[in-house]
Protein backbone atom coordinates (compact mmCIF):
# COMPACT_ATOMS: atom_id res chain seq x y z
CA UNK A 1 0.00 0.00 0.00
CA UNK A 2 1.18 3.75 -1.15
CA UNK A 3 2.11 5.92 1.53
CA UNK A 4 -0.45 8.09 0.49
CA UNK A 5 -2.86 5.41 0.78
CA UNK A 6 -1.64 4.45 4.04
CA UNK A 7 -2.09 8.67 5.05
CA UNK A 8 -5.95 8.04 3.56
CA UNK A 9 -6.34 5.71 6.20
CA UNK A 10 -5.13 7.17 8.89
CA UNK A 11 -7.50 10.37 7.46
CA UNK A 12 -10.38 8.20 7.17
CA UNK A 13 -10.31 6.48 10.86
CA UNK A 14 -10.23 10.02 12.15
CA UNK A 15 -12.97 10.78 10.26
CA UNK A 16 -15.03 7.46 10.98
CA UNK A 17 -13.97 7.80 14.96
CA UNK A 18 -14.70 11.33 14.82
CA UNK A 19 -18.59 10.93 13.78
CA UNK A 20 -19.11 7.86 16.39
CA UNK A 21 -17.59 10.22 18.76
CA UNK A 22 -19.50 12.75 18.02
CA UNK A 23 -22.72 11.73 17.19
CA UNK A 24 -22.70 8.78 20.23
CA UNK A 25 -21.89 11.76 22.72
CA UNK A 26 -25.43 13.46 21.34
CA UNK A 27 -27.17 10.54 21.32
CA UNK A 28 -26.19 9.85 24.98
CA UNK A 29 -27.30 13.18 26.13
CA UNK A 30 -30.26 13.78 24.68
CA UNK A 31 -30.98 9.41 24.43
CA UNK A 32 -30.62 9.05 28.39
CA UNK A 33 -32.97 11.96 29.78
CA UNK A 34 -35.41 10.30 26.81
CA UNK A 35 -35.28 6.87 27.77
CA UNK A 36 -36.07 7.80 31.37
CA UNK A 37 -38.95 10.01 30.15
CA UNK A 38 -40.32 6.97 28.80
CA UNK A 39 -39.74 5.09 32.04
CA UNK A 40 -40.88 7.85 34.19
CA UNK A 41 -44.35 8.71 32.03
CA UNK A 42 -45.23 4.89 31.82
CA UNK A 43 -48.21 3.34 33.56
CA UNK A 44 -46.65 2.65 37.12
CA UNK A 45 -43.83 5.10 36.18
CA UNK A 46 -42.29 8.10 38.62
CA UNK A 47 -43.86 10.75 36.83
CA UNK A 48 -47.36 8.61 35.35
CA UNK A 49 -48.52 10.81 31.89
CA UNK A 50 -49.89 8.23 29.66
CA UNK A 51 -50.22 10.73 26.90
CA UNK A 52 -47.16 12.35 26.59
CA UNK A 53 -45.67 8.19 26.90
CA UNK A 54 -47.42 7.41 23.59
CA UNK A 55 -46.32 11.02 21.98
CA UNK A 56 -42.62 9.79 23.03
CA UNK A 57 -43.26 6.31 22.20
CA UNK A 58 -44.33 7.34 19.05
CA UNK A 59 -41.73 9.69 18.11
CA UNK A 60 -39.43 7.23 19.02
CA UNK A 61 -40.41 4.42 16.82
CA UNK A 62 -40.61 6.75 13.95
CA UNK A 63 -37.52 7.85 13.47
CA UNK A 64 -36.30 3.90 14.50
CA UNK A 65 -38.50 2.54 10.94
CA UNK A 66 -37.06 5.25 8.97
CA UNK A 67 -33.71 3.69 6.94
CA UNK A 68 -30.70 5.77 7.77
CA UNK A 69 -29.83 6.13 4.39
CA UNK A 70 -33.39 8.06 3.94
CA UNK A 71 -32.24 9.81 7.15
CA UNK A 72 -29.59 10.89 5.66
CA UNK A 73 -31.25 12.34 3.16
CA UNK A 74 -34.35 13.57 4.17
CA UNK A 75 -32.84 15.60 7.04
CA UNK A 76 -30.54 17.72 4.74
CA UNK A 77 -32.48 21.24 5.40
CA UNK A 78 -32.11 20.57 9.10
CA UNK A 79 -27.93 20.14 8.52
CA UNK A 80 -27.54 22.60 6.66
CA UNK A 81 -29.26 24.72 9.34
CA UNK A 82 -27.40 23.17 12.55
CA UNK A 83 -23.81 22.94 10.07
CA UNK A 84 -24.29 25.79 7.68
CA UNK A 85 -23.31 22.75 4.99
CA UNK A 86 -24.93 19.33 4.23
CA UNK A 87 -21.95 17.76 2.98
CA UNK A 88 -18.93 16.50 4.57
CA UNK A 89 -17.88 14.59 8.12
CA UNK A 90 -19.91 17.40 10.62
CA UNK A 91 -22.78 17.54 8.25
CA UNK A 92 -23.04 13.77 8.82
CA UNK A 93 -22.97 13.73 12.49
CA UNK A 94 -26.58 15.55 12.78
CA UNK A 95 -28.74 12.72 10.83
CA UNK A 96 -26.01 9.59 12.41
CA UNK A 97 -26.72 11.72 16.40
CA UNK A 98 -30.41 12.01 15.32
CA UNK A 99 -31.08 8.14 14.10
CA UNK A 100 -28.85 7.75 17.23
CA UNK A 101 -30.60 9.43 20.22
CA UNK A 102 -33.94 7.32 19.89
CA UNK A 103 -32.29 4.08 19.53
CA UNK A 104 -29.91 4.86 22.67
CA UNK A 105 -32.79 6.06 23.94
CA UNK A 106 -34.72 2.20 23.74
CA UNK A 107 -31.68 0.47 25.03
CA UNK A 108 -31.67 2.92 27.98
CA UNK A 109 -35.04 2.31 28.54
CA UNK A 110 -34.65 -1.35 29.33
CA UNK A 111 -31.90 -1.22 30.99
CA UNK A 112 -34.02 1.32 33.50
CA UNK A 113 -36.99 -0.63 33.24
CA UNK A 114 -35.01 -3.49 35.11
CA UNK A 115 -34.27 -1.86 38.18
CA UNK A 116 -35.80 -3.36 40.98
CA UNK A 117 -39.20 -1.23 41.98
CA UNK A 118 -38.78 -2.23 45.37
CA UNK A 119 -35.47 0.13 45.46
CA UNK A 120 -37.58 3.03 43.67
CA UNK A 121 -39.98 2.35 47.24
CA UNK A 122 -37.74 2.59 49.45
CA UNK A 123 -36.09 5.67 48.49
CA UNK A 124 -39.74 6.49 48.47
CA UNK A 125 -40.61 5.79 52.05
CA UNK A 126 -37.76 7.85 53.03
CA UNK A 127 -38.86 11.13 51.36
CA UNK A 128 -37.18 11.09 48.46
CA UNK A 129 -38.78 12.48 45.50
CA UNK A 130 -38.58 12.03 40.98
CA UNK A 131 -35.35 13.79 41.15
CA UNK A 132 -33.57 11.71 44.33
CA UNK A 133 -35.21 8.46 42.60
CA UNK A 134 -33.39 9.10 39.08
CA UNK A 135 -30.23 10.51 40.80
CA UNK A 136 -30.16 7.91 43.56
CA UNK A 137 -31.68 5.13 42.42
CA UNK A 138 -32.42 4.69 38.75
CA UNK A 139 -29.26 6.09 36.88
CA UNK A 140 -26.73 4.71 39.25
CA UNK A 141 -28.74 0.90 39.51
CA UNK A 142 -28.77 1.10 35.74
CA UNK A 143 -25.91 2.45 34.94
CA UNK A 144 -24.28 -1.17 33.67
CA UNK A 145 -26.73 -1.48 31.16
CA UNK A 146 -26.60 1.94 30.61
CA UNK A 147 -22.51 1.43 29.68
CA UNK A 148 -23.09 -1.50 28.34
CA UNK A 149 -26.08 -0.09 25.67
CA UNK A 150 -24.22 3.20 24.67
CA UNK A 151 -21.32 0.13 23.38
CA UNK A 152 -23.53 -1.08 21.67
CA UNK A 153 -24.52 2.45 20.45
CA UNK A 154 -20.93 3.35 19.54
CA UNK A 155 -20.53 0.35 17.48
CA UNK A 156 -24.03 0.51 15.58
CA UNK A 157 -22.48 3.91 14.97
CA UNK A 158 -19.42 3.23 13.28
CA UNK A 159 -21.28 1.00 10.64
CA UNK A 160 -24.05 3.52 10.33
CA UNK A 161 -20.84 6.18 9.47
CA UNK A 162 -19.89 3.58 6.39
CA UNK A 163 -23.32 5.18 4.87
CA UNK A 164 -22.25 8.56 5.41
CA UNK A 165 -20.15 8.64 2.87
CA UNK A 166 -23.49 9.45 0.42
CA UNK A 167 -22.94 13.18 1.49
CA UNK A 168 -19.44 13.10 1.36
CA UNK A 169 -18.70 12.39 4.55
CA UNK A 170 -15.65 10.56 4.45
CA UNK A 171 -14.92 7.93 7.06
CA UNK A 172 -13.68 4.25 6.74
CA UNK A 173 -17.10 2.86 4.73
CA UNK A 174 -16.27 5.19 2.54
CA UNK A 175 -12.75 4.76 1.61
CA UNK A 176 -13.58 1.01 1.27
CA UNK A 177 -16.50 1.39 -1.41
CA UNK A 178 -14.51 3.74 -3.71
CA UNK A 179 -11.39 2.15 -3.75
CA UNK A 180 -12.32 -1.17 -2.22
CA UNK A 181 -14.93 -2.03 -3.90
CA UNK A 182 -15.40 0.55 -6.79
CA UNK A 183 -11.73 0.61 -7.94
CA UNK A 184 -10.72 -3.67 -7.00
CA UNK A 185 -8.49 -2.40 -4.73
CA UNK A 186 -8.37 -5.53 -2.60
CA UNK A 187 -5.58 -4.46 -0.42
CA UNK A 188 -7.65 -1.38 0.89
CA UNK A 189 -10.80 -3.15 1.36
CA UNK A 190 -8.81 -5.54 3.37
CA UNK A 191 -7.36 -2.87 5.41
CA UNK A 192 -10.39 -1.02 5.81
CA UNK A 193 -12.04 -4.20 7.55
CA UNK A 194 -8.65 -5.08 9.51
CA UNK A 195 -9.13 -1.22 10.95
CA UNK A 196 -12.71 -1.36 11.48
CA UNK A 197 -12.50 -5.03 13.15
CA UNK A 198 -9.86 -3.15 15.61
CA UNK A 199 -11.54 -0.53 16.21
CA UNK A 200 -15.00 -1.78 17.15
CA UNK A 201 -13.16 -4.46 19.42
CA UNK A 202 -11.50 -1.53 20.75
CA UNK A 203 -14.75 0.14 21.81
CA UNK A 204 -16.69 -3.01 22.98
CA UNK A 205 -13.36 -3.98 25.29
CA UNK A 206 -13.73 -0.63 27.17
CA UNK A 207 -17.55 -1.21 27.36
CA UNK A 208 -17.06 -3.84 28.56
CA UNK A 209 -14.13 -3.51 31.33
CA UNK A 210 -16.36 -0.58 32.34
CA UNK A 211 -19.45 -2.15 32.66
CA UNK A 212 -17.15 -4.67 34.86
CA UNK A 213 -15.93 -1.96 36.71
CA UNK A 214 -19.58 -0.47 37.62
CA UNK A 215 -21.49 -3.63 38.69
CA UNK A 216 -21.58 -4.30 42.28
CA UNK A 217 -24.42 -6.41 42.15
CA UNK A 218 -22.67 -9.21 42.51
CA UNK B 1 -43.88 -31.75 69.05
CA UNK B 2 -42.92 -29.56 72.35
CA UNK B 3 -42.19 -26.86 72.13
CA UNK B 4 -40.31 -25.15 74.97
CA UNK B 5 -39.46 -21.18 74.79
CA UNK B 6 -37.06 -19.39 77.08
CA UNK B 7 -38.88 -15.46 77.60
CA UNK B 8 -37.77 -13.13 75.32
CA UNK B 9 -36.55 -11.15 77.94
CA UNK B 10 -39.99 -8.89 78.12
CA UNK B 11 -39.51 -6.42 80.38
CA UNK B 12 -42.74 -4.42 79.98
CA UNK B 13 -45.72 -6.05 82.33
CA UNK B 14 -48.30 -7.89 80.31
CA UNK B 15 -50.41 -5.20 78.05
CA UNK B 16 -49.63 -2.00 80.21
CA UNK B 17 -47.75 -0.28 77.80
CA UNK B 18 -47.30 3.86 79.16
CA UNK B 19 -49.63 5.80 76.91
CA UNK B 20 -47.92 8.30 76.87
CA UNK B 21 -49.29 8.95 73.59
CA UNK B 22 -50.58 7.51 70.17
CA UNK B 23 -47.61 7.45 67.42
CA UNK B 24 -50.22 6.23 64.92
CA UNK B 25 -53.99 6.30 64.81
CA UNK B 26 -55.87 4.64 61.96
CA UNK B 27 -59.78 5.17 61.91
CA UNK B 28 -62.24 3.22 59.78
CA UNK B 29 -59.41 2.83 56.63
CA UNK B 30 -60.30 1.12 53.39
CA UNK B 31 -58.67 0.63 50.00
CA UNK B 32 -59.99 -1.57 47.63
CA UNK B 33 -58.16 -2.99 44.45
CA UNK B 34 -60.89 -2.90 41.81
CA UNK B 35 -63.68 -4.84 43.59
CA UNK B 36 -61.85 -6.39 46.04
CA UNK B 37 -61.33 -4.65 49.05
CA UNK B 38 -57.78 -5.12 50.56
CA UNK B 39 -58.43 -2.96 53.67
CA UNK B 40 -62.01 -2.86 54.52
CA UNK B 41 -62.15 -0.61 57.90
CA UNK B 42 -59.57 -0.94 59.91
CA UNK B 43 -59.04 1.15 62.56
CA UNK B 44 -56.21 1.02 65.16
CA UNK B 45 -53.64 2.91 67.26
CA UNK B 46 -49.97 2.41 67.67
CA UNK B 47 -48.44 3.57 70.93
CA UNK B 48 -45.75 5.52 71.78
CA UNK B 49 -42.66 2.60 72.50
CA UNK B 50 -44.63 -0.32 72.06
CA UNK B 51 -44.24 -3.09 69.30
CA UNK B 52 -46.92 -3.97 67.37
CA UNK B 53 -47.14 -6.80 65.48
CA UNK B 54 -50.41 -7.52 62.51
CA UNK B 55 -50.25 -10.54 61.89
CA UNK B 56 -52.34 -12.80 58.62
CA UNK B 57 -52.17 -14.60 56.25
CA UNK B 58 -50.90 -13.73 52.81
CA UNK B 59 -53.62 -11.70 51.12
CA UNK B 60 -55.35 -10.12 54.67
CA UNK B 61 -54.36 -6.68 53.19
CA UNK B 62 -51.31 -6.56 55.70
CA UNK B 63 -48.77 -5.31 53.24
CA UNK B 64 -51.32 -2.40 52.07
CA UNK B 65 -52.68 -1.59 55.73
CA UNK B 66 -48.43 -0.74 56.42
CA UNK B 67 -48.38 1.13 53.46
CA UNK B 68 -51.08 3.95 53.94
CA UNK B 69 -49.26 4.77 56.65
CA UNK B 70 -45.98 6.17 54.93
CA UNK B 71 -48.43 7.32 51.91
CA UNK B 72 -47.03 4.71 49.28
CA UNK B 73 -50.54 3.24 48.97
CA UNK B 74 -53.18 6.06 48.95
CA UNK B 75 -56.34 4.84 51.25
CA UNK B 76 -59.80 5.00 49.37
CA UNK B 77 -61.75 6.43 53.13
CA UNK B 78 -60.71 6.64 56.62
CA UNK B 79 -58.28 8.64 58.19
CA UNK B 80 -54.50 8.20 59.10
CA UNK B 81 -52.74 10.44 61.48
CA UNK B 82 -49.13 10.20 62.41
CA UNK B 83 -47.65 11.77 65.40
CA UNK B 84 -51.20 13.54 65.43
CA UNK B 85 -51.21 14.95 62.57
CA UNK B 86 -53.75 13.78 59.21
CA UNK B 87 -51.90 12.22 56.65
CA UNK B 88 -54.39 11.26 54.28
CA UNK B 89 -55.43 13.69 51.45
CA UNK B 90 -51.39 15.09 51.79
CA UNK B 91 -50.03 15.77 48.05
CA UNK B 92 -46.84 13.49 47.31
CA UNK B 93 -44.79 16.52 47.85
CA UNK B 94 -46.53 17.47 51.78
CA UNK B 95 -46.03 13.66 52.48
CA UNK B 96 -42.00 13.44 52.10
CA UNK B 97 -41.33 15.46 55.32
CA UNK B 98 -43.44 12.80 57.50
CA UNK B 99 -42.01 9.92 55.60
CA UNK B 100 -38.85 11.33 56.92
CA UNK B 101 -40.33 10.57 60.54
CA UNK B 102 -40.93 7.17 59.53
CA UNK B 103 -38.16 4.27 58.92
CA UNK B 104 -38.95 1.23 56.94
CA UNK B 105 -37.53 -2.16 56.23
CA UNK B 106 -38.40 -4.51 53.97
CA UNK B 107 -38.20 -8.37 53.31
CA UNK B 108 -36.29 -8.07 50.62
CA UNK B 109 -33.95 -5.71 51.98
CA UNK B 110 -34.09 -3.14 48.96
CA UNK B 111 -30.47 -1.42 49.39
CA UNK B 112 -28.94 -0.20 46.53
CA UNK B 113 -26.05 -2.29 44.84
CA UNK B 114 -24.95 0.48 43.39
CA UNK B 115 -23.70 1.95 46.81
CA UNK B 116 -21.43 1.10 49.59
CA UNK B 117 -23.11 0.42 52.96
CA UNK B 118 -22.33 3.69 54.13
CA UNK B 119 -23.83 5.22 51.25
CA UNK B 120 -26.82 3.33 52.05
CA UNK B 121 -27.14 3.83 55.46
CA UNK B 122 -26.40 8.04 55.17
CA UNK B 123 -29.23 8.04 51.82
CA UNK B 124 -32.08 9.35 53.97
CA UNK B 125 -30.04 12.01 55.21
CA UNK B 126 -28.58 12.79 52.08
CA UNK B 127 -32.43 13.38 50.43
CA UNK B 128 -32.52 15.09 53.81
CA UNK B 129 -29.70 17.46 52.65
CA UNK B 130 -27.40 17.56 55.31
CA UNK B 131 -23.98 17.43 54.97
CA UNK B 132 -21.44 14.91 53.74
CA UNK B 133 -19.73 14.86 56.84
CA UNK B 134 -22.79 14.82 59.41
CA UNK B 135 -23.84 11.62 56.93
CA UNK B 136 -20.92 9.66 57.41
CA UNK B 137 -20.81 10.12 61.04
CA UNK B 138 -24.52 9.38 61.81
CA UNK B 139 -24.03 6.13 59.01
CA UNK B 140 -20.80 5.48 60.90
CA UNK B 141 -22.35 5.34 64.36
CA UNK B 142 -25.82 3.25 63.39
CA UNK B 143 -23.43 0.49 61.59
CA UNK B 144 -21.93 0.05 65.10
CA UNK B 145 -25.16 -0.06 66.44
CA UNK B 146 -26.05 -2.84 64.04
CA UNK B 147 -22.75 -4.35 64.39
CA UNK B 148 -21.41 -4.14 60.85
CA UNK B 149 -19.38 -1.29 61.81
CA UNK B 150 -16.04 -3.29 59.70
CA UNK B 151 -18.40 -3.28 56.81
CA UNK B 152 -18.63 0.77 56.14
CA UNK B 153 -17.29 0.02 52.60
CA UNK B 154 -18.26 -2.98 51.40
CA UNK B 155 -21.06 -3.24 48.95
CA UNK B 156 -24.82 -4.62 49.61
CA UNK B 157 -23.88 -7.79 47.37
CA UNK B 158 -20.89 -9.02 49.75
CA UNK B 159 -23.35 -9.32 52.63
CA UNK B 160 -25.28 -12.15 54.20
CA UNK B 161 -29.34 -12.10 54.02
CA UNK B 162 -28.87 -10.74 57.64
CA UNK B 163 -26.67 -8.69 57.67
CA UNK B 164 -28.55 -6.54 54.14
CA UNK B 165 -31.78 -6.60 56.98
CA UNK B 166 -29.10 -4.74 59.38
CA UNK B 167 -27.70 -2.04 57.42
CA UNK B 168 -31.82 -2.14 56.25
CA UNK B 169 -32.63 -1.33 59.83
CA UNK B 170 -29.44 1.34 59.92
CA UNK B 171 -30.76 3.18 56.91
CA UNK B 172 -34.28 3.06 58.37
CA UNK B 173 -33.01 4.97 61.64
CA UNK B 174 -30.56 6.92 60.07
CA UNK B 175 -33.30 10.04 60.00
CA UNK B 176 -33.98 9.44 63.59
CA UNK B 177 -37.93 8.38 62.96
CA UNK B 178 -40.15 8.50 65.53
CA UNK B 179 -41.87 5.01 64.10
CA UNK B 180 -40.08 1.96 62.63
CA UNK B 181 -42.49 0.07 60.10
CA UNK B 182 -41.58 -4.01 59.22
CA UNK B 183 -42.86 -5.52 55.87
CA UNK B 184 -41.81 -8.89 56.72
CA UNK B 185 -38.58 -8.00 57.78
CA UNK B 186 -37.70 -11.52 58.49
CA UNK B 187 -39.73 -13.71 56.08
CA UNK B 188 -36.91 -14.02 53.20
CA UNK B 189 -34.14 -14.91 56.46
CA UNK B 190 -33.62 -18.56 57.93
CA UNK B 191 -34.27 -18.99 61.65
CA UNK B 192 -31.19 -18.40 63.50
CA UNK B 193 -30.99 -15.25 61.58
CA UNK B 194 -34.59 -14.12 62.06
CA UNK B 195 -33.76 -14.24 66.02
CA UNK B 196 -30.82 -12.21 66.03
CA UNK B 197 -32.66 -9.42 63.79
CA UNK B 198 -35.40 -9.75 66.17
CA UNK B 199 -33.72 -9.13 69.01
CA UNK B 200 -31.58 -6.20 67.13
CA UNK B 201 -35.46 -4.94 66.79
CA UNK B 202 -36.10 -4.94 70.49
CA UNK B 203 -32.89 -3.72 71.61
CA UNK B 204 -33.57 -1.00 69.45
CA UNK B 205 -36.88 -0.46 70.62
CA UNK B 206 -35.42 -0.50 74.28
CA UNK B 207 -32.75 1.54 74.07
CA UNK B 208 -34.09 3.91 71.50
CA UNK B 209 -37.92 4.06 72.46
CA UNK B 210 -38.81 3.38 69.21
CA UNK B 211 -42.03 2.68 68.58
CA UNK B 212 -42.14 -0.16 65.72
CA UNK B 213 -45.04 -1.21 63.71
CA UNK B 214 -44.68 -5.03 61.93
CA UNK B 215 -46.34 -7.38 59.84
CA UNK B 216 -45.75 -10.47 59.50
CA UNK B 217 -47.52 -13.97 59.02
CA UNK B 218 -45.06 -16.12 61.22
CA UNK B 219 -46.85 -15.90 64.73
CA UNK B 220 -43.33 -16.67 66.14
CA UNK B 221 -41.82 -13.33 65.04
CA UNK B 222 -45.03 -11.67 67.12
CA UNK B 223 -44.23 -14.13 70.08
CA UNK B 224 -40.68 -12.93 70.18
CA UNK B 225 -40.78 -9.52 70.09
CA UNK B 226 -44.14 -7.42 70.00
CA UNK B 227 -45.74 -6.27 72.89
CA UNK B 228 -49.23 -6.34 71.47
CA UNK B 229 -50.56 -8.05 68.59
CA UNK B 230 -53.35 -7.32 65.73
CA UNK B 231 -54.85 -10.40 63.60
CA UNK B 232 -55.88 -8.96 60.29
CA UNK B 233 -57.75 -11.07 58.05
CA UNK B 234 -59.99 -10.44 54.45
CA UNK B 235 -59.07 -6.95 55.19
CA UNK B 236 -60.57 -6.30 58.95
CA UNK B 237 -59.00 -6.74 62.13
CA UNK B 238 -60.37 -9.64 63.79
CA UNK B 239 -58.40 -9.63 66.98
CA UNK B 240 -56.42 -7.48 69.11
CA UNK B 241 -54.45 -7.63 72.52
CA UNK B 242 -51.48 -7.99 74.41
CA UNK B 243 -49.74 -10.91 73.08
CA UNK B 244 -49.82 -13.06 75.70
CA UNK B 245 -53.72 -12.85 76.38
CA UNK B 246 -54.18 -13.60 72.69
CA UNK B 247 -52.28 -16.57 72.49
CA UNK B 248 -53.65 -18.03 75.58
CA UNK B 249 -57.24 -17.41 74.76
CA UNK B 250 -57.40 -16.87 71.00
CA UNK B 251 -61.04 -15.63 70.04
CA UNK B 252 -61.14 -16.77 66.35
CA UNK B 253 -60.85 -19.57 64.36
CA UNK B 254 -57.97 -17.70 62.44
CA UNK B 255 -55.68 -16.66 65.26
CA UNK B 256 -56.01 -20.27 66.53
CA UNK B 257 -55.03 -21.26 63.17
CA UNK B 258 -51.86 -19.17 63.13
CA UNK B 259 -51.18 -20.26 66.23
CA UNK B 260 -51.07 -23.80 65.47
CA UNK B 261 -47.44 -24.05 64.41
CA UNK B 262 -46.09 -22.56 67.52
CA UNK B 263 -48.60 -23.88 70.22
CA UNK B 264 -48.96 -27.14 71.46
CA UNK B 265 -51.13 -29.57 69.29
CA UNK B 266 -52.65 -32.69 70.28
CA UNK B 267 -49.89 -35.24 68.38
CA UNK B 268 -51.56 -37.68 65.69
CA UNK B 269 -50.15 -40.46 67.62
CA UNK B 270 -52.70 -40.18 70.33
CA UNK B 271 -55.78 -38.84 68.44
CA UNK B 272 -55.17 -41.71 66.31
CA UNK B 273 -56.23 -43.95 69.25
CA UNK B 274 -59.00 -42.07 70.26
CA UNK B 275 -61.81 -45.00 71.24
CA UNK B 276 -65.47 -44.39 71.94
CA UNK B 277 -64.91 -45.02 76.03
CA UNK B 278 -61.42 -45.81 77.26
CA UNK B 279 -60.26 -45.97 81.08
CA UNK B 280 -58.48 -42.61 80.27
CA UNK B 281 -59.60 -39.23 79.15
CA UNK B 282 -57.65 -36.51 77.58
CA UNK B 283 -58.13 -33.28 78.12
CA UNK B 284 -56.38 -30.39 76.71
CA UNK B 285 -55.99 -27.26 79.39
CA UNK B 286 -55.34 -23.86 78.42
CA UNK B 287 -53.61 -21.83 81.58
CA UNK B 288 -52.15 -18.37 81.65
CA UNK B 289 -51.42 -15.67 84.45
CA UNK B 290 -51.89 -16.84 87.73
CA UNK B 291 -53.75 -20.00 86.98
CA UNK B 292 -49.80 -21.57 85.46
CA UNK B 293 -48.15 -20.53 88.25
CA UNK B 294 -50.41 -22.58 90.70
CA UNK B 295 -49.12 -26.01 91.27
CA UNK B 296 -52.47 -26.81 89.17
CA UNK B 297 -52.06 -30.58 89.01
CA UNK B 298 -50.78 -31.59 92.72
CA UNK B 299 -54.30 -29.45 93.68
CA UNK B 300 -56.26 -31.47 91.64
CA UNK B 301 -54.80 -34.71 92.54
CA UNK B 302 -55.77 -33.61 96.24
CA UNK B 303 -58.91 -32.70 95.33
CA UNK B 304 -60.22 -35.44 92.68
CA UNK B 305 -58.37 -38.93 93.63
CA UNK B 306 -57.36 -40.71 90.35
CA UNK B 307 -54.02 -41.32 88.06
CA UNK B 308 -53.57 -37.93 86.04
CA UNK B 309 -50.34 -37.89 84.07
CA UNK B 310 -48.96 -35.26 81.32
CA UNK B 311 -48.94 -36.43 77.72
CA UNK B 312 -48.04 -33.46 75.98
CA UNK B 313 -47.64 -29.70 75.72
CA UNK B 314 -46.19 -27.21 78.29
CA UNK B 315 -45.53 -23.99 79.32
CA UNK B 316 -44.27 -21.14 77.80
CA UNK B 317 -43.52 -17.74 78.77
CA UNK B 318 -44.62 -14.55 77.03
CA UNK B 319 -43.69 -11.15 77.78
CA UNK B 320 -43.00 -12.51 81.18
CA UNK B 321 -46.25 -14.25 81.82
CA UNK B 322 -46.48 -18.25 81.76
CA UNK B 323 -49.16 -19.41 78.88
CA UNK B 324 -49.35 -22.99 79.05
CA UNK B 325 -51.32 -25.78 77.09
CA UNK B 326 -51.55 -29.23 78.41
CA UNK B 327 -52.50 -32.59 77.29
CA UNK B 328 -53.70 -34.30 80.67
CA UNK B 329 -54.42 -37.90 80.60
CA UNK B 330 -57.01 -37.97 83.45
CA UNK B 331 -57.59 -41.96 84.72
CA UNK B 332 -60.79 -41.30 86.91
CA UNK B 333 -63.48 -42.80 89.12
CA UNK B 334 -66.61 -43.36 86.90
CA UNK B 335 -68.67 -40.57 86.52
CA UNK B 336 -66.15 -38.01 88.01
CA UNK B 337 -64.71 -36.31 85.39
CA UNK B 338 -67.05 -33.80 85.32
CA UNK B 339 -65.56 -32.91 88.44
CA UNK B 340 -62.41 -32.44 87.18
CA UNK B 341 -63.58 -30.50 84.57
CA UNK B 342 -65.39 -28.22 86.90
CA UNK B 343 -62.16 -27.89 89.55
CA UNK B 344 -59.82 -26.77 86.31
CA UNK B 345 -62.59 -24.16 85.54
CA UNK B 346 -62.67 -23.05 88.74
CA UNK B 347 -59.26 -22.13 88.86
CA UNK B 348 -58.94 -19.98 85.70
CA UNK B 349 -57.76 -23.30 83.23
CA UNK B 350 -59.99 -23.64 79.94
CA UNK B 351 -60.46 -27.07 79.54
CA UNK B 352 -61.86 -29.76 76.74
CA UNK B 353 -62.66 -33.45 77.05
CA UNK B 354 -60.56 -34.49 74.03
CA UNK B 355 -61.66 -37.90 73.68
CA UNK B 356 -60.55 -41.66 75.59
CA UNK B 357 -58.49 -44.36 74.73
CA UNK B 358 -58.40 -47.15 76.37
CA UNK B 359 -54.38 -47.82 77.56
CA UNK B 360 -51.60 -45.74 77.82
CA UNK B 361 -50.47 -43.99 74.53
Amino acid sequence: MSPMMFELLLRSLWETVLMTAASGLISLIFGLPLGLALVATDRGGIAEQLWLNRILGGIVNGFRSVPFIILLVALIPLTRLIVGTSIGTWAAIVPLAIAATPYYARIAEVSLREVDRGLIEAVRAMGGGRWAIIREVLVPEALPGIVAGFTVTLVTLVGASAMAGAIGAGGLGDLAIRYGYQRFETAVMVAVVIVLIVLVCGIQWVGDRLVTRLDRRG
Amino acid sequence: MNQHFSSAGATLPPGDVAPAGDVVRIVDLKRRFGRTPAVDGVSLTVRKGEILGIIGRSGAGKSTLIRCLNGLERPDAGQIFVEGREITGLSERDLQPLRRRIGMIFQHFNLLSAKTVEDNVALPLKIEGRSKAERLARAAELLDLVGLADKTKAYPASLSGGQKQRVGIARALAARPALLLSDEATSALDPETTRSILSLLKDINQKLGLTILLITHEMEVIRTIADRIAVLDAGRIIEEGPVWSVFADPQSEVTRSLLGGIRPQLPAAIAGRFARSGREAILRIDIAGEAARRPLLQELAAAVPGRYRLVHGGIDHIQGEPVGTLFLGAATPAGRLAEVVDFLNARGARVEVLGHVTDDV
